[in-house]
């Protein structure tokens, strides 16, 4: 079928001030002014909503997933990154 | 009991009423998911405006009847909208132009009406500007997609707007009413309003390329229950289980 | 770079799924998992679009402002559905326009319970009560479903429909409570809604082959004949509090199981809508038809638009 179809957006939402974006979803639009007026209409219906990202989902690059070790089994190594690392004496707070 | 501002306020009533009415037609039948969607929000605006007006209509009224009665159980004649509400969805292109005329009326006339001295109008201009704003926004830019998009888009564009302008007038309607509340803050003087109304559709038809019709010839008479024959039928449908089952509560 | 082979993949996979771990889009899958995934979730997106005709026949008819209110409101919602599983539907690599397609040409199914006539005000009240009842039923154990994105809408989805339930059964019960006309409608409606309602959850265990793969998969968590206990379940004694009848003359409780049972479901009529025939198939995918059609001038122009505007924006 050779039907020319509208992007495909990516939607992020900021549920409160103070919160990330997170991704809730996708939508088809035409031009980004569409795209946020839609992810309003579709994805803030309840009010769930104060702030909406969109992006071209083809703008969008993920890791691979088989790389998956190679990405982040390293990090998973270094666990003097993680603050319960280190030894506190008793009767130490706020650290 | 105040007639002059219950007449008033049903006007703007029967305008949000039978426009969302419209509106509420396309819900399931969308040009895309999303777009319709976004039309159904216009018509839930638009029937809850209705009804915050038609409850103050009928408490200034002061007849004993509610909102649903004034909204499901009036004859055709005792509904005061303007013929641009009742006029078809058309093609979406015709739904489009007929929502922007109207949205950019409304935009001005909520604006001016939240200065209203009558607290209750104020207090519903206020929480329907915000509707409005978003409503203008929308139906503006689908006016310039379909004017400036394809060729076909351009010619429904324009078409919508050759057959829809002659009704635009009747939105600065005015007559005893008006001029009464206006004198005591109350009503919006539209003469004020038209200048701005005319600016704001020139600028966006501009960036459309659509040409505002060059005819002095309009359609009038909704705000004075004469209404065009589609009103009728509309009625019949709305009016359908009220006056089929007289008296019952749902 | 490590050589993979497909058993490895599979292996993967499978134990991904014993320690429910969701998978998510760009995870190695089995081409029939993938497949099967685009069928329902795309055959569940078509109901959800398709569901708005039947209840969207009474918006410009409900009898108060409220009601018109609340219908719309919640027809619009099952437009939002169809759309975040559209959405998950797309991370899989399907196109949502070549599935739409696929309805239109009668290839792909949808809930065959739309496919009855909305004619009286009392079935927006069977509807909600009964078919979005039974819709909760299999929505819920979808949320933990092994495909993320299609679990993440049915999270969503789920905490829409209660309100759906509601509704409907708001309607129904204050008809039920009202006039004799009133009742007699409320009754009516129960009466053809309840059978189709029952056949939402699909054929008998033994008849469903695709069952136990998917429950393998864990697209499935429960089984057709499981979900349609639990909502007979319920369901009866929610009518039997409004006074209403459940049409059915072999229905009985069973004090041993704790379960009710109930006559025989007429297969015949489920397949013979399921294939094309019930009252409203036709009239269903031509008005979804007419809609994409129509609007295909729109989806040209605002795409023309954006084009002429970037191109203007770049020079
Ligand atoms: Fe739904
Ligand atoms: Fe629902």
């Amino acid at each position: 079928m050779s039907q020319k179809e509208w992007p495909l957006w990516e939607v992020f939402i900021r549920s409160k001030q103070g919160l990330n974006h997170k991704h809730v979803g996708s939508l088809r639009a035409a031009d980004a002014e569409m795209a946020i007026e839609n992810a309003r209409d579709v994805y803030t219906r309840r009010s769930e909503g104060v702030s909406i990202w969109v992006v071209e989902s083809n703008r969008i690059f993920a890791s691979d997933p088989t790389e998956a070790d190679a990405l982040f089994e390293p990090a998973h190594s270094k666990v003097y990154r993680h603050p319960t690392f280190y030894d506190v004496p008793d009767g130490i707070s706020h650290m | 009991m105040n007639n002059s501002i219950s007449t008033y306020t049903l006007r703007i009533a029967d305008d949000s009423l039978i426009l969302g009415h419209r509106v509420s037609e396309w819900c399931g039948h969308g040009p895309i998911l999303e777009e319709d969607i976004a039309l159904t929000n216009i018509a839930l605006d638009l029937i809850g405006q209705a009804t915050s007006l038609l409850e103050y209509a009928a408490a200034t009224e002061g007849k004993g009847r509610t909102a649903d009665d004034l909204a499901f159980l009036r004859y055709e004649r005792d509904y005061t909208n303007v013929l641009l509400a009742e006029q078809p969805n058309g093609d979406f292109g015709q739904t489009i132009v007929r929502q922007w005329l109207f949205d950019t009326f409304r935009l001005f006339f909520y604006e001016a009406l939240c200065y209203s001295k009558d607290p209750q109008l104020a207090a519903i201009a206020e929480k329907s500007l915000k509707e409005t704003k978003y409503h203008f926004k929308h139906s503006s830019e689908w006016v310039i997609r379909l004017g400036d998009g394809t060729e076909e888009s351009h010619q429904r564009a324009q078409a919508a707007l050759d057959l829809l302008w002659r009704y635009a007038e009747e939105l600065f309607f005015m007559n005893a009413v008006d001029h009464e509340l206006i004198a005591q803050g109350i009503a919006v003087d539209l003469t004020t309003i038209k200048p701005l109304w005319l600016e704001r559709i020139q600028h966006v038809a501009k960036e459309a390329t659509l040409k505002l019709p060059e005819t002095n010839w309009v359609m009038k008479g909704g705000r004075e229950g004469q209404h065009s024959e589609y009103l009728g039928y509309l009625l019949a449908e709305m009016q359908y289980m009220q006056r089929t089952y007289p008296g019952m509560e749902w | 770079m490590k050589e993979i082979n497909l058993t490895e993949l599979e292996a993967a996979f499978q134990s991904k799924l014993d320690r429910e771990i969701r998978i998510e889009p760009n995870d190695w899958m089995p081409a029939d998992y993938r497949k099967t995934l685009i069928r329902q979730i795309s055959q569940h997106a078509h109901s959800e679009i398709v569901g708005m005709l039947p209840e969207g026949n009474w918006i410009t008819r409900a009898p108060n402002l409220r009601r018109k209110a609340v219908l719309l409101a919640k027809v619009q919602d099952e437009a939002g559905h169809g759309l975040y599983l559209y959405s998950a539907v797309e991370t899989l690599g399907a196109d949502r326009e070549e599935t739409i397609d696929d309805l239109h040409s009668g290839k792909a199914k949808y809930s065959s319970i739309f496919n009855y006539p909305t004619v009286s005000w009392a079935d927006m009240g069977a509807i909600g009560w009964l078919v979005d009842g039974a819709a909760i039923m299999n929505q819920v154990p979808l949320c933990r479903c092994s495909y993320g994105p299609y679990a993440r809408a049915m999270v969503r989805v789920c905490k829409e429909e209660s309100f759906h339930q509601r509704q409907g059964f708001e309607i129904i019960s204050k008809l039920a409570l009202g006039t004799p006309e009133q009742k007699e409608m409320a009754q009516d409606a129960l009466n053809r809604w309840w059978w189709p309602a029952l056949m939402m959850f699909g054929p008998n265990d033994a008849d469903s082959p695709h069952t136990q793969q998917s429950m393998n998969w864990k697209i499935k968590r429960s089984t057709n004949d499981e979900l349609r206990q639990l909502f007979i379940d319920v369901t009866v004694p929610q009518a039997e509090l409004i006074g209403l009848t459940i049409p059915d003359p072999d229905l009985k409780w069973n004090q041993e199981t704790g379960h009710y049972e109930i006559g025989t479901i007429n297969w015949d009529e489920f397949w013979a809508v399921v294939s094309g025939n019930g009252p409203c198939n036709r009239e269903r995918v031509a008005a979804r038809k007419k809609a994409k059609e129509d609007g295909m001038w729109v989806r040209e122009a605002a795409l023309a638009h954006a084009e002429k505007r970037k191109a203007r924006q770049a020079s």
